[in-house]
């Protein structure tokens, strides 16, 4: 029993933390600066890329053997754009204003990296159980990161967090950041701040060697 | 939607460049933008599959609509880039196998381009013409190769250059990005 709970809970929080897709890996960055306007779009987005990793992941896995290698790709991008088609119209169902502001990012899921990533990295090779409890803890992370980014973006750009005003009337909105280079300007500022969190754990206990991240970056 | 073509294109290529002012295609733009030599030819590969990619999926588009089948809209989309994805990677390994060799994992990994599906989704959303669809995704491919190849050159003068070992790596172009898309955000305006 301990022992399998302990593997569950690393699963879990390596998306968290150690590999986080956001930060780390630097993976989806695509709906992530799109979409990160404000912080409830960021979680949205992050809701929604979690029930499409989450559920994408468990049907991979569970079809792993089945699927001939040629053409796992071609199926795993079908499995995904499936289950973005219905995440795109249960959001449309729910609320079409939240539906209008992410627009097409909805759709353009299909396309995040994260998730092929994760079916070819992860799901691909392993049961349904630890492969959903991995996407759930890389959505996490995901989620995580887009909330860091909204919530940024939104208080310097537009002095407000979920819509409620921070400041006092004159508070002067820092409008760049919500235009489209704050976005960079922040990810790269949120990338600075963790690299240096990394570098000064490793400075505490220098036996341990850290992964280079950056080349990880590239191969999903 | 009425604008005109050389509208839509000039709009597409610089005003809302896709990369720079809509978050489109990033990871191949981080990616390949090291040396100038891979960004030229990746970003004209690109401009290819999206052009092949914008004109199947507009046929597809009254295809499905006459069927009415558009929730396969965004399957049968995929299935079209991953297709023109694998042309232009036979036609490349074909007669330039050193060029195929440079671009490596990004070659196929133009299927999971968000710019390409891009193109193809909002040309539905904005339902663009024929002609409209055709400007759109050629001046979309040409965006992207700009913002890659000015992006690669400044990179390529970076690596000579005094740089803090924190910021070093994607910190660094995303910073580079950011002032890249700034001054994009000059044209702002152009072609309506």
């Amino acid at each position: 029993m301990n022992p399998s709970k302990t593997d569950a809970w690393e699963e879990f929080t390596e998306g968290i933390w150690r590999q986080n897709p956001v930060f780390v890996m630097v993976l989806g960055m695509c709906p992530m600066l799109a979409v990160t306007v404000s912080a409830v779009n960021a979680l949205s987005m992050g809701l929604a890329t979690m029930v499409v990793l989450v559920c994408s992941a468990g049907l991979v896995s569970l079809m792993r053997k089945l699927v001939p290698k040629e053409v796992r790709i071609a199926t795993y991008i079908v499995i995904i754009a499936t289950f973005v088609t219905v995440v795109d119209y249960l959001i449309q169902a729910i609320s079409l204003a939240l539906y209008d502001a992410l627009g097409a990012f909805i759709q353009l899921i299909v396309v995040n990296c994260i998730i092929l990533g994760r079916a070819e990295a992860h799901a691909s090779k392993n049961p349904p159980l630890p492969a959903m409890t991995n996407a759930l803890g890389m959505s996490v992370g995901f989620f995580l990161g887009l909330f860091a980014l909204g919530a940024v973006r939104e208080i310097l750009g537009a002095g407000k967090l979920f819509g409620v005003a921070l400041f006092g009337a004159n508070f002067q909105p820092w409008v760049i950041m919500v235009l489209p280079p704050g976005g960079f300007f922040v990810l790269g500022a949120w990338l600075l701040l963790f690299s240096w969190i990394a570098r000064r754990k490793l400075h505490k206990q220098p036996g341990k060697q850290s992964g280079k991240p950056a080349e990880a970056t590239q191969n999903a | 939607m009425h604008d005109s073509a050389f509208q839509i294109f000039v709009n597409t290529l610089l005003a809302n460049n896709f990369v720079l002012a809509m978050f489109l295609g990033l990871c191949p733009f981080l990616g390949v933008s090291g040396k100038l030599d891979t960004a030229f030819p990746m970003g004209l590969a690109t401009t290819f599959v999206m052009l092949v990619a914008s004109l199947c999926a507009y046929g597809l588009n009254l295809l499905l609509g006459y069927f009415h089948l558009e929730f396969l809209r965004l399957i049968s989309y995929i299935v079209i880039i991953a297709s023109a994805v694998q042309l232009v990677e036979m036609v490349l390994k074909k007669y330039s196998p050193k060029l195929f060799r440079a671009l490596g994992i990004y070659l196929p990994l133009i299927t999971t381009n968000c710019a390409v599906l891009g193109v193809a989704l909002f040309q539905t959303a904005r339902e663009y013409d024929f002609i409209q669809s055709l400007a759109f995704s050629i001046g979309g491919g040409l965006g992207f190769t700009l913002a890659l190849v000015l992006m690669a050159s400044v990179r390529e003068r970076l690596q000579l250059s005094n740089v803090p070992d924190l910021a070093r790596g994607t910190a660094l172009s995303l910073m580079l990005a950011g002032i890249l898309s700034l001054s994009f955000m000059g044209f702002a305006g152009l072609g309506g």
